[in-house]
């Protein structure tokens, strides 16, 4: 088996088993943690496919920014306990129901798809560098330029709702 | 490195993003803290970068990672509003358990 192979079962087994451990785990800070392991894990499929400058963006927003804000609101609440009570039974049977059917359904969909998309074939030269990629996204004609100021858009207005949000209302009201 | 997914095979990055994608839907369902509920979310969506990312390295296209980008945006921008919603909800309620926001039941 090719060494790539093994990297990539080894980094599969750790996504999917942090991810359901993110979910199983009752600790609200535990499943935080197990979180940040899955994203790293993520970050390493990029870096597999030889997408550097996704990987590190992906590790920076999401192991670095979301992860901190949803640390600062697990504190912030105090809900680093264990007490939390569980969904009735049939509702927990009914998700593992879901889980099962829905893997299953999907998985047959997916498993004879090779011949919809066609065969891999590699080119040679380079079309994910940072050069690259800065050209597809800021291209003038055809590339993403106005999009990109739209998620400079959507960010203010995220920022300036967030704020507005969790503003303590004045007492006199 | 180029010829990666002769070695490993698109469909297994398929199934991974399949399984991921999946437990994100079971831990919506399964969970009562809407913290994890928010976490879920989050890995449903990067089972969908994934696949976004596979694919782009399989046409040899860039503009699926310039999408990628794009959704890394919007999931940022959705985390913040979500959990400035939530410490709101916690404020006014004092538990973040999403079966006590039953107001809107008739």
């Amino acid at each position: 088996m090719a060494p790539v192979l093994i990297l990539f079962y080894v980094l599969a087994a750790l996504t999917l088993s942090t991810a359901f451990l993110t979910i199983y785990s009752k600790n609200p800070i535990h499943s935080a943690i197990y979180l940040v392991i899955c994203f790293f894990s993520i970050a390493g499929h990029y870096l597999l496919f030889n997408a550097q400058f996704l990987a590190i963006v992906h590790i920076i927003v999401y192991a670095g920014a979301i992860m901190v804000l949803f640390l600062f609101t697990i504190m912030l609440m105090n809900l680093n306990k264990e007490d939390e009570v569980h969904k009735p039974r049939i509702t927990r049977l009914g998700a593992i129901t879901v889980l099962v059917l829905l893997s299953t359904v999907l998985m047959v969909l997916f498993r004879n798809s090779k011949p919809f998309f066609g065969d891999y074939a590699p080119i040679e030269g380079d079309f994910q560098s940072i050069k690259k990629l800065g050209t597809v996204l800021l291209d003038g004609k055809n590339g993403f330029m106005v999009p990109f100021e739209f998620a400079s858009i959507l960010l203010l207005v995220a920022m300036i709702g967030a704020v507005l949000l969790s503003k303590k209302e004045k007492q006199g009201k | 490195m180029n010829n990666i997914l002769n070695q490993i095979g698109i469909e297994n990055y398929i199934f991974l993003s399949i399984l991921l994608f999946c437990i994100g839907v079971f831990g919506v369902l399964y969970r009562r803290n809407a913290i994890i509920v928010f976490m879920s979310i989050e890995i449903m969506l990067n089972a969908v970068n994934l696949l976004f990312v596979a694919f782009s390295t399989y046409h040899q296209d860039a503009k699926g990672q310039v999408f990628v980008f794009f959704s890394m945006a919007v999931a940022a921008a959705e985390v913040a509003v979500g959990l400035a919603l939530l410490v709101s909800v916690f404020r006014n309620i004092g538990s973040v358990d999403i079966s006590n926001l039953k107001n809107l039941k008739g």
